[in-house]
């Protein structure tokens, strides 16, 4: 229902803007540091445990499509939709619960200003909007790692493995992560503001605290089955495999 | 002005109301007093169309506003101001921006417009230049004046209190009350006063009912209220002053 009612609000007038660019930038802005983080530290990992397994194959040398492949199509989106559902959602969860047992979510409609079209369409669009464009730096910052990795851990050939990866840099992947990450946003948001609305009056610090924490954990699996989904249903309509 | 009808509402089996009937004549301030739990606050959510009767109607202006949709609404509740228990201020704004909130939402008006109408109702409240302070640098007693400046920024028909006293020292109390006779003189406006405080209630009151059990049971002007032969009634007034004094 709330997913329905803000779909149906987003694009009716009048548009909120100013509190877009607010939540743009409360999302984009103050989560790109910890997501360049977990990109690097993610493609150095995953440049790491995979060189031990190729070299048993004799296939080392593949390492840059093997980190390429695996940061555009999974670990890009899915480390900064963990990094978001644990900085964001339990954050939107926290703050619209707090509003509602402090009836501030009552002021709103009580002045004629509907919660959902105020509080949560701005937070859905800006982590439908923002969830893709972390994920192309986590991407980025994912590659590097693993890049680095490479060239200090395993004293590889930098260039060869840079050239690895841009020839399996495929826009199809790329879109489908995007995508996919654009759903784990919208799937935040969703989960963090019906956590946040859901609590009841009476359940004051201890009901926030506690949705809070459901909204992270919550969100978390969302994520998990929606990739099992996603995976699936867009690799049929892109034809990537 | 309003008139409330046959009202029913039940939660998890406890009848709150159970058939109340109520009338509030334009202009009047009507207190509206009853034990905690008796569903004085539940009746001020139903007014405002934050929750809906299991059963019966409320008239604002000749609409029976239980069967509205939320546009419809929202645009009688263009005409409500409320003041709620907590104030209810939004914290991550500041004062000149929570009093010009209904404001800037439902006028189109320019910033200048906007900031002498939050200018105009902080006057009204006694908190000049205090627009660029914070809900977390008031007190108990400013809260509630931030709280009401807002309730009448966009200069509402009805204003609705929900215990504008509780939670403040005796002389808050009393400029806060003092506060609700200025503005229904200055504004004339209908208000609706949920209150246990029994001070608040004669001073600010020129009708009073009492709700028990889910129904309303004695009605009328202050004077009225002090000969009325109800021993419930009675009991509650002498147990409140009582508690007060």
């Amino acid at each position: 229902m709330l997913v329905w009612e803000t779909w149906s609000l987003a694009f009716r007038r009048p548009f909120q803007l100013r509190l877009l660019v607010h939540q743009l930038f409360l999302i984009g802005v103050n989560s790109i540091s910890v997501v360049l983080i977990s990109g690097l530290f993610t493609g150095m990992v995953l440049a790491t445990q995979g060189y031990h397994q190729l070299i048993q194959l004799s296939a080392e040398g593949t390492l840059g499509k093997f980190v390429t492949v695996s940061v555009v199509k999974e670990l890009g989106p899915m480390v900064t939709a963990f990094v978001l559902a644990g900085r964001i959602g339990a954050s939107i969860t926290a703050e619209l619960g707090t509003m509602k047992v402090t009836e501030q979510i009552d002021a709103l409609e009580v002045m004629a200003t509907n919660p959902v079209k105020y509080l949560v369409v701005p937070r859905f669009l800006a982590c439908a909007i923002m969830l893709p464009i972390l994920t192309l730096f986590a991407i980025v910052f994912g590659i590097a790692g693993g890049y680095l990795a490479a060239i200090i851990l395993f004293d590889m050939n930098g260039l060869f493995f840079l050239k690895l990866a841009q020839a399996n840099l495929f826009i199809n992947s790329i879109v489908i992560s995007l995508v996919k990450a654009s759903s784990f946003g919208m799937a935040i948001a969703s989960i963090g503001c019906y956590k946040g609305f859901t609590i009841s009056s009476a359940g004051g610090a201890e009901g926030v605290g506690k949705s809070t924490t459901g909204s992270a954990v919550t969100s978390l699996v969302t994520i998990l089955a929606l990739d099992a989904f996603l995976n699936q249903m867009l690799h049929v309509v892109f034809g990537v495999q | 002005m309003i008139w409330i009808e046959n009202l029913w509402k039940n939660f998890e089996n406890k009848e709150v109301l159970t058939g109340l009937e109520l009338y509030i004549p334009r202009g009047e301030t009507l207190v509206i007093m009853g034990q905690s739990g008796c569903g004085k606050s539940v009746l001020l959510k139903m007014i405002t169309g934050l929750m809906k009767p299991d059963q019966g109607q409320i008239w604002i202006d000749g609409e029976d506003i239980t069967t509205f949709t939320r546009k419809a609404l929202n645009r009688t509740r263009r005409k409500l101001g409320m003041l709620f228990q907590s104030a209810a201020l939004f914290d991550s704004m500041t004062v000149g921006e929570n009093v010009g909130f209904m404001v800037s939402q439902h006028m189109k008006l320019k910033k200048h417009e906007i900031d002498e109408i939050v200018a105009e109702k902080l006057r009204l409240v006694q908190l000049d230049d205090t627009q660029h302070l914070r809900p977390a640098e008031l007190s108990g007693g400013m809260r509630k004046r931030v709280g009401l400046a807002r309730a009448i920024a966009c200069n509402p028909e009805v204003i609705l209190y929900d215990e504008p006293t509780t939670g403040l020292d005796p002389i808050t109390a009393l400029e806060i009350n003092r506060l609700i006779r200025d503005l229904h003189e200055k504004l004339q406006v209908t208000s609706v006063v949920v209150t246990h405080d029994m001070d608040s209630a004669f001073s600010v009151g020129t009708r009073m009912a009492m709700i028990h059990q889910g129904q309303v049971i004695a009605h009328g002007t202050p004077d009225e209220i002090w000969k009325i032969d109800n021993p419930v009634l009675q009991q509650f007034i002498a147990h409140e002053n009582h508690h007060q004094n």
